[in-house]
């Protein structure tokens, strides 16, 4: 085989397992819009904020550390102690269960029966918050994050492919393991929507809010349920986005670029958001290979947006959403 | 007392359709508008202009235009930054192709270029909706400002891939380049924002405006009674891209000087002027205004009472008021989703009947 297939290859496969991590952000997105009709735009920074939290439990980081130094005059900025990783992970989920109470009482209680637009500008109103929020908590340093997670070359599929086509293709371990953890996800998820109360709770008012209101379902409660979901999607999308590229404001940018997997796959559709993912990652990569030297690079900038307006023109209600109907 | 109707009597159409029909309104408008031409300029310094008036007159340009697009035609924008970008590039690429012509017929084409590009981006809305017009416009933002990044035709071939403004004079006065007084910027600036808000206020109480707000409030009704939906959004394009691209040309020429594309123009601007817009009130002339003036002056305030009163670090300073920004927003949304013209509504309407509210 020509080695510019070779490589086309291999960057398409780079380009699916990057497309399984934005697809990871789009899951997050995809709960919230189902159950509640919310364009949460904070997802992005949900996985800044939850994976700040899990460096901050895990090197043991005195919350709010830069604050209480320019008020009070002292030098605090370490506890001294290391946790291991899954205590800080599960301290972690805690306080994403505690966030989605909070914005469920203070902020989308008050936002019942507005318009979309006014709870999608809520959440970017959200986002700016919990994103200095988590600066002031945790500090705006680069931080790196290690729960133990497989990293580099994996060796395996470098050597069957080396052996099979004679090159060796790079995959990173850390992608694979995003992929599987995705796959877990998605199983978890839906087997939870489907065969548990709560689940089916959950497609009801994702169905229709006033009917689920009256047979009895406490709309709060199934919020804060989404927002916890949503809150755990991110972390595990913080954990796996931090470990590949360290912890950092660019994090929260990631949301944006699932916007257009989302666009892609349909709002309300879990699976959409995987094969969204998947056809971004790689679009953007084999487009960068192939076209990117012609006109200059760094086309993975804007190249998942065109493609989603491009589509969006034929198709507008995306690859899998429910159709868009409307009446006057 | 002093703010009613009653007493003035209009014996005249011209009279009953004018834009501020209470007297006081009228009079007070006259106030604003002698007092920023007439005695600002005299007392204004450079602090004043360079961090407070000079940004808030620009902003105050775009912030109008978007409200044209989202709060008067209900397409929501994210893509605000890029055409500011093109504004901004477009008036450098006239400014030094033509260097003797003035900088103001510049700057009104540069308005026109983003307009034609606008409506380009526009196309998409007759299919797309909603959020996803509203990610759609993200195309715009992240591939013109890729696109002025990487050719380097638009930055002149200059060497850091920047562009610094040429000094350019209006009327005799530098208002562009280093040799330019406070005074005649905010003028230049103000003059442009007068005129343009004029216009807006005029636009949106006419024809145009009325198609605008049925297309906003329901679509397919308008199309029914014989709004056309291609006209419609598509002007609303153009013009909201035209005020947006004045904006950017004045950012880079008049304000910044000199601009790299990426920091002046990303995606952080257009939050930014949707901000403005959601904080004042969407569809209203005067919340375009209002939210501009907020979200100009809340840095600065804060700036100086945390950095310059309490001591505290920049990047602190800077998180805070992060927050601040994103708690306002949610408590404006929860509190009055109509924002700042909309208090403002209200409290007029208390003000028409003090003293005696029965």
């Amino acid at each position: 085989m020509p080695d510019q297939l070779l490589y086309a290859m291999e960057a398409g496969l780079n380009g699916l397992m990057a497309g399984v991590m934005y697809s990871l952000v789009a899951l997050g997105f995809v709960l919230i819009f189902k159950a509640s009709g919310i364009f949460n735009y904070a997802q992005g920074v949900l996985a800044l904020f939850a994976a700040l939290t899990l460096v901050g439990f895990q090197d043991g980081q005195v919350p709010f550390a830069h604050l209480i130094n320019a008020v009070f005059g002292t030098e605090l900025h370490h506890f001294g102690w290391r946790l291991p990783a899954i205590v800080a992970i599960a301290l972690a989920a805690g306080v994403m269960v505690l966030l989605a109470i909070v914005i469920e009482r203070y902020v989308l209680k008050h936002l019942v029966n507005q318009p979309p637009i006014i709870l999608f500008m809520a959440t970017i109103g959200m986002a700016y918050f919990l994103e200095g929020l988590g600066d002031i908590m945790w500090g705006a340093d680069i931080k790196t994050l290690d729960v133990g997670l497989p990293q580099g070359i994996n060796e395996t599929v470098e050597s069957v492919t080396g052996s099979l086509l004679g090159y060796g293709f790079f995959v990173d371990n850390l992608d694979i393991v995003a992929s599987v953890v995705a796959a877990l996800l998605v199983i978890s998820l839906t087997l939870f929507s489907q065969y548990s109360k709560q689940g089916r709770a959950l497609r009801a008012v994702a169905d229709d809010h006033q009917a689920a209101l009256s047979v009895g379902i406490s709309l709060r409660f199934i919020w804060v349920l989404v927002w916890s979901i949503a809150g755990f999607v991110a972390l595990v999308a913080g954990i796996m986005w931090g470990s590949k590229s360290g912890v950092q404001f660019s994090l929260s940018l990631i949301a944006l670029k699932a916007l257009p997997v989302l666009m892609l796959g349909g709002f309300t559709s879990i699976p959409g958001a995987i094969v969204g993912g998947l056809i971004i990652g790689m679009g953007e990569k084999l487009f960068e290979f192939f076209i990117g030297p012609m006109i200059g690079g760094a086309t993975e900038n804007w190249f998942a947006y065109v493609l989603a307006l491009l589509f969006l023109v034929f198709r507008p209600q995306g690859l899998f959403g429910e159709r868009i109907i409307e009446r006057v | 007392m002093f703010y009613r109707e009653a007493g003035d009597f209009k014996t005249r159409y011209v009279d009953d359709a004018q834009t501020f029909p209470i007297r006081f309104d009228r009079l007070r408008y006259y106030a604003v508008v002698a007092v920023a031409f007439g005695v600002v300029p005299f007392l204004i310094n450079d602090y004043w202009a360079n961090a407070v008036l000079v940004p808030f007159l620009i902003y105050a340009i775009a912030a109008i235009g978007l409200n044209i697009l989202t709060g008067y035609c209900g397409q929501v924008s994210l893509g605000t930054g890029g055409f500011m970008a093109v504004g901004a590039y477009a008036c450098y690429k006239l400014m030094t192709a033509f260097p003797e012509v003035s900088i103001l017929i510049h700057v009104l084409l540069a308005g026109g270029i983003t307009a034609a590009v606008g409506v380009l981006f526009g196309l998409p809305s007759l299919r797309i909706k909603g959020f996803y017009l509203a990610v759609a416009t993200l195309a715009a933002q992240f591939f013109l400002v890729w696109l002025f990044n990487k050719v380097p035709w638009f930055y002149n071939y200059s060497a850091s891939g920047q562009i610094s403004a040429p000094e350019r004079t209006f009327l005799g006065h530098a208002v562009t380049g280093a040799g330019t007084t406070a005074a005649a910027k905010y003028l230049f600036c103000l003059i442009i924002l007068f005129a343009l808000a004029w216009l807006a206020r005029n636009l949106t109480r006419g024809t145009v405006g009325r198609k605008w707000m049925a297309i906003r409030d329901m679509d397919i009704a308008a199309e029914i009674i014989g709004v056309n939906p291609l006209t419609t959004k598509l002007t609303a394009f153009a013009v909201s891209s035209f005020y947006i691209g004045v904006a950017g040309a004045l950012f880079f020429s008049v304000y910044l000087g000199a601009v790299e594309v990426g920091e002046a123009f990303g995606i952080q601007k257009s939050f930014l002027v949707l901000f403005m817009i959601i904080i004042g009130g969407l569809g209203s002339i005067f919340g375009s205004f209002a939210g501009a003036a907020f979200l100009v002056l809340l840095p600065v305030l804060l700036k100086n009472i945390l950095v310059g009163q309490f001591g505290w670090a920049t990047d602190l300073a800077a998180h805070v008021e992060l927050m601040i920004v994103g708690g306002l927003i949610v408590i404006f949304l929860i509190a009055e989703p109509h924002g700042l013209a909309q208090l403002w509504r209200l409290a007029k309407e208390k003000l028409r009947l003090w003293p005696f509210p029965h």
